[in-house]
């Protein structure tokens, strides 16, 4: 009954040990990818764990307020920056433990030969709203 | 129409079709119907006897269920012979549907959501809602949960304490949304109450009126926390509290005390108090020895170290701390406020931030930060 953010990071986290970009899997190691993907999300919904995920396009503005009446400022993409966010997934499971063995699971996903990328992925518990009994 | 008097009736239309013959699981998936059939069509039609209407429509749709899988599942036996409806016994029936849905081999949230719908009538989708979490998500938690105890006996006597947990998880853990959950979790247990006669029971129900009483002075208008001590008594729920207290203590007198009559009484004594400054923490540090025997837990210590640093001063609630391990929840929440209470404003404002820092909820976060803020301003003057 806690929610958990799962974080992909394109770029940021530590290096995966089968660290080889995606452009240069072959188109059936890509597919076999997507659908390691998709049959854990199928997973997750089947065992009532599911609730959104989402991936993000690696580029994106900086936007800053600029003052009364003037448009916003945007910067960016910044081709430096330190952390770059490739997407999420966000479950709803009963343990923290629970919550780290599916992140583990989603790391397993097949990337270069076929083999698992054993990529880092970063588990973010969610602030929830104020229990009733604290004292 | 009477919303709380149709989904009060679930669980013994429920158990009405279970004793009939149906199974768990599709004679719950009946009930539902029925209770969206009623939704529909009492508000132009309402009927005489609403649970003779309820079980009619439900066991109608069971049984349509059931021939639309009679040809796989020769269920026609079942069929043939239907039953006549023995003497009504809804008291154990309901009693015996809670037991099944806290089944000890659910998960707490399956044992919540299953609660929830069979004992509640509450929708998928309110559920859902209610939990933050997509409807399908909560259906498949939900099928699940009815699958894993399809094999269980129905009448089969279970263990109340495992009831009560799923209750006050309910209670304890009431998210936002449509339902109420507080509320809801204080209708169910008001119905397991009549349903057993256990002062454990008794003990829940009484703490959940007690903190519900307080519950419109517990945030600001702008959602920030209100602590205890700063809360407008005045507008405390006083019929809420005085049933409360009437239920603890007749639950009390039996002299079989828990857990839940414990903590009761703390809330009880706060209730009882005033104004913040007459509380008696002398009996609520002896009600928290009594909760640190009966549970042994940890976060019990740490509310006990507030309680005597209340009773005895400062000083003494940093000693009963010391002896705690620091990598509880809220620990350093509880170092802050006994350090600001003992003068030492710095390591107060400290420990403040980094209680927000470790806090798991927002609104926590943010009281918490605000503190530190306080601290740090009146230190700079």
């Amino acid at each position: 009954m806690a929610k958990y953010l799962l974080l992909k990071h394109y770029r940021g986290a530590p290096a995966a040990v089968n660290d080889v970009p995606m452009d240069q899997w072959t188109p059936e190691e890509i597919s076999a990818h997507v659908q390691y993907m998709n049959d854990f999300a199928a997973r997750l919904e089947g065992s009532g764990e599911f609730v959104d995920g989402q991936a993000l396009a690696p580029e994106g503005t900086f936007v800053r307020y600029d003052g009364e009446g003037r448009p916003p400022v945007t910067d960016g993409p910044f081709a430096e920056t330190k952390d770059l966010i490739a997407g999420w997934m966000v479950i709803d499971v009963d343990s923290y433990e629970r919550a780290i063995e599916l992140a583990g699971e989603l790391s397993a996903a097949p990337g270069a030969g076929g083999k698992p990328i054993h990529e880092w992925l970063e588990v973010r518990p969610f602030l929830t709203e104020p229990p009733t009994i604290t004292e | 129409m009477d919303e709380a008097l149709l989904r009060s009736l679930t669980p013994s239309v429920l158990g009405v079709l279970v004793r009939r013959g149906a199974d768990f699981a599709a004679a719950e998936d009946a009930v539902q119907d029925a209770l969206v059939e009623a939704v529909r069509v009492w508000p132009a039609d309402p009927p005489r006897d609403p649970k003779g209407w309820l079980v009619t429509v439900a066991w109608r749709r069971f049984i349509d269920a059931t021939r639309a899988d009679a040809a796989r599942r020769r269920r026609e036996d079942l069929l043939d012979e239907e039953p006549t409806p023995g003497p009504a016994v809804a008291v154990d029936d309901t009693l015996a549907l809670y037991f099944l849905c806290a089944h000890p081999s659910l998960t707490p949230s399956s044992a919540v959501a299953l609660t929830l719908r069979a004992v509640g009538g509450l929708t998928t989708r309110q559920i859902a809602q209610a939990y933050l979490v997509p409807e399908a998500t909560m259906a498949q938690r939900i099928s699940r949960a009815k699958r894993t105890v399809s094999g269980v006996r129905f009448d089969q006597p279970g263990d109340v304490a495992t009831v009560l947990r799923v209750l006050y998880l309910v209670f304890n853990e009431g998210y936002s949304g449509d339902v109420d959950l507080a509320a809801e979790a204080i209708r169910l247990t008001r119905q397991l109450a009549a349903a057993i006669d256990h002062p454990e029971v008794a003990g829940l129900l009484a703490l959940m009126l007690l903190h519900h009483a307080r519950r419109a002075t517990r945030t600001a208008p702008d959602g920030s926390l209100v602590p205890l001590a700063e809360q407008d008594r005045s507008r405390w729920d006083t019929t809420s509290i005085a049933e409360g207290v009437e239920i603890l203590q007749a639950a009390l007198a039996r002299d079989r005390l828990g857990e839940f009559q414990a903590q009761a009484a703390i809330a009880a004594l706060h209730a009882d108090a005033p104004t913040a400054g007459e509380t008696d923490w002398v009996q609520i540090v002896e009600w928290y020895d009594e909760l640190a025997r009966l549970t042994d837990s940890p976060v019990v210590r740490l509310n006990r170290a507030v309680a005597v640093g209340e009773a005895d001063g400062p000083r003494a609630g940093l000693a009963a701390l010391a002896a705690l391990d620091k990598s509880l929840p809220r620990y350093a929440a509880v170092a802050a406020y006994l350090h600001e209470r003992d003068g030492d404003q710095a390591t107060a404002a400290r420990l403040y931030a980094e209680a927000a820092h470790k806090a798991a909820n927002l609104a926590e976060r943010d009281h918490l930060t605000r503190q530190a803020a306080r601290l740090n301003a009146h230190r700079r003057r």
